[in-house]
């Protein structure tokens, strides 16, 4: 019945740790030293380096242009309209995205939870989505389906009066939302249903019995049950919604101006089109701890669904 | 009568309504297969073409063309660090599952947050040391960076698969003098098969789609699948097909793989806490 488990705390120690002797543990840790060094060596010297450079003025072009410039990166950071652009575009695309690919994941979810034909099949169709190489997805919904001339959505949307609709030149955010959405909502189902599945049917089945409509089965058992999945979905999401590069670079290059240009993107048009290593080791420094932030309450969330679920 | 019927009238109408919305979201997948079938005037016509008669002719001069040296980049960058990630990975989550060390928890914790560090943290020290290392445009640099990149996920993923041995089996082959060598190769691999699968599955998926290191870290000799895409960016000429084509080629590995793998592909997901 239980779909979550234990993975960190009580039921992963299988030995008591503190007994065993020095030799011993110094042979229980011998397998994990390989990929603890090298994750560390490939993620935190570079990070190091990233906050040192951040205090350096550097371009790549010039040669002995590298001196120390104190906290100047920084206060750039502060004064800098794109900075701020890129900051608001990155929060908008994030907020927006999870919150419509939960609403629609839960949708689907419930939709696919319930007694209907082909459910396995519509489950298989449903995740291609997610698939599907971003790359390649943002292209196809760019010059296939909504090119003004050639695509298919504005020729189907032309009674309605959005035919000559020019999505990726006149609403960018909306087609990279438009595009993202697509991508999480079969992610957000696949996590939410999983919580659904868990549920014992039998207790919407009282409820029913007991009086209660739709909504208030729903909103009393079926909210409250998939509500960490909810969270995990969304947390998790957005920690990969924040880096959110391969579309923004496929459908809109950024642009026009700088209308989608998020955090990550601006981090690539400073370091690989400025070459300016300290001002981009900046952004960074600030990308990471606005990570740290959001990763928080995802590890939060993930270690309260661990426990909710060994106490039972 | 009517007990029988309502249910099923329901049934059938949340079906029609579930495969309505499961299409839209499916549509553009079954588009870019319909345009990859079709000739390039057939692709890029107002209003769109409906119905034509298939044709593999683009398929054809797309694998015929540029484009294989690309796939096979990509190919050798995936399978290579999923191997890398399987060789590190499953003794460190032994070491945190069958006899964990102190501080397990600490370790978890270190491996799953690294996972979630922007790449902006690291990028700019990494391109300098590839650049002199002589590693930018190599294919060995990718192979690095998708191994950390999945690393951290395929030890959490293999631990979850670990803890699911009896204990007893470790026991017994302890007693009897197993070595750790013994135990990996003799006990471990062949139990978690499906877990080695299924994390294998999920870092494929991850690598192979992975867009932002090898748009910056590669240009010709090495780059891979997505980059070959990025060609297609300025929408001047007739190539809608030559795109759909492609595009269907490039997801064609990791569709099959996440469909094949659809059980653990949530597990995947989720680190091994949803399973």
């Amino acid at each position: 019945m239980s779909i979550l488990r234990s993975v960190v705390g009580i039921g992963g120690a299988r030995d008591s740790a503190a007994s065993v002797s020095r030799r011993d543990a110094w042979a229980r840790r011998l397998p994990l030293l390989p990929a603890f060094i090298y994750v560390f060596l490939v993620t935190q010297i570079p990070f190091v380096l990233t906050i040192y450079y951040s205090f350096f003025s550097w371009n790549l072009l010039k040669p002995g242009s590298f001196r120390f410039s104190g906290l100047d990166n920084y206060l750039l950071l502060v004064t800098d309209e794109s900075v701020r652009i890129a900051i608001w575009n990155t929060v908008l695309l994030t907020v927006s995205v999870i919150a419509i690919s939960v609403i629609l994941g839960m949708a689907v979810a419930m939709l696919l939870n319930s007694e209907i034909f082909g459910k396995g099949i519509l489950r298989t169709l449903m995740i291609a989505p997610f698939l599907i190489m971003p790359t390649a997805g943002a292209l196809i919904w760019k010059h296939t389906l909504l090119n003004p001339l050639y695509g298919l959505l504005p020729y189907v949307l032309g009674p309605l009066g959005l035919g000559r609709v020019d999505w990726v030149g006149q609403f960018p955010m909306v087609t990279v939302v438009i595009v993202e959405v697509w991508r999480w909502t079969p992610f957000m189902m696949l996590i939410i249903l999983a919580g659904l599945q868990s549920q014992n049917p039998e207790v919407l089945e009282a409820a029913r019995v007991d009086g209660a409509n739709a909504f208030q089965s729903f909103r009393r058992i079926t909210l409250p049950l998939a509500r960490p999945f909810i969270e995990l979905g969304a947390l998790l999401g957005s920690l990969f919604v924040v880096q959110t590069y391969d579309s923004i670079y496929m459908l809109t290059y950024g642009g026009p101006g700088e209308d989608t240009t998020n955090i990550p993107f601006l981090l690539y048009k400073v370091a690989f089109q400025g070459y300016s290593i300290g001002q981009a080791s900046a952004i960074g420094v600030v990308a990471v701890i606005f990570t740290i932030i959001i990763a928080t309450f995802a590890l939060r969330t993930l270690f309260t669904i661990f426990q909710v679920e060994a106490r039972r | 009568m009517r007990a029988t019927e309502g249910p099923l009238r329901s049934k059938v109408l949340w079906s029609v309504v579930g495969w309505l919305v499961v299409l839209v979201f499916f549509f553009p997948v079954l588009w870019m297969w319909l345009e990859s079938l079709k000739t390039e005037p057939q692709a890029a016509s107002s209003p769109p073409t409906i119905f034509f008669v298939p044709t593999l002719s683009t398929f054809q001069e797309v694998l015929s063309g540029d484009f294989p040296p690309f796939f096979i980049n990509s190919a050798i960058a995936s399978i290579i660090s999923t191997f890398l990630v399987l060789v590190l990975g499953l003794p460190a989550a032994y070491a945190l599952a069958i006899r964990p060390v102190k501080r397990t928890q600490d370790f978890l914790f270190f491996f799953i947050s690294t996972r979630f560090l922007p790449f902006a943290a690291s990028l700019v020290p990494l391109y300098l040391l590839a650049r002199d290392l002589q590693l930018l445009d190599n294919i060995l640099a990718l192979i690095l960076i998708y191994t950390t990149i999945n690393l951290p996920l395929g030890v959490w993923l293999l631990r979850s698969f670990l803890l699911e041995i009896p204990n007893d089996l470790f026991e017994a082959a302890r007693v009897d003098g197993a070595s750790f060598r013994h135990e990996i190769l003799n006990i471990v691999v062949p139990l978690i098969a499906p877990g080695l699968a299924a994390t294998s599955l999920i870092c494929l998926i991850f690598s192979w789609n992975e867009f932002f290191y090898a748009v910056n870290f590669t240009s010709s000799v090495a780059a891979t699948t997505p980059i070959f895409l990025v060609g297609f960016i300025s929408g001047r000429g007739l190539f809608y097909a030559k795109l759909a084509a492609a595009a269907t080629v490039s997801s064609l590995p990791v569709l099959l793989a996440g469909w094949i793998a659809q059980k653990q592909l949530i597990r995947g997901l989720t680190m091994g806490a949803v399973k």
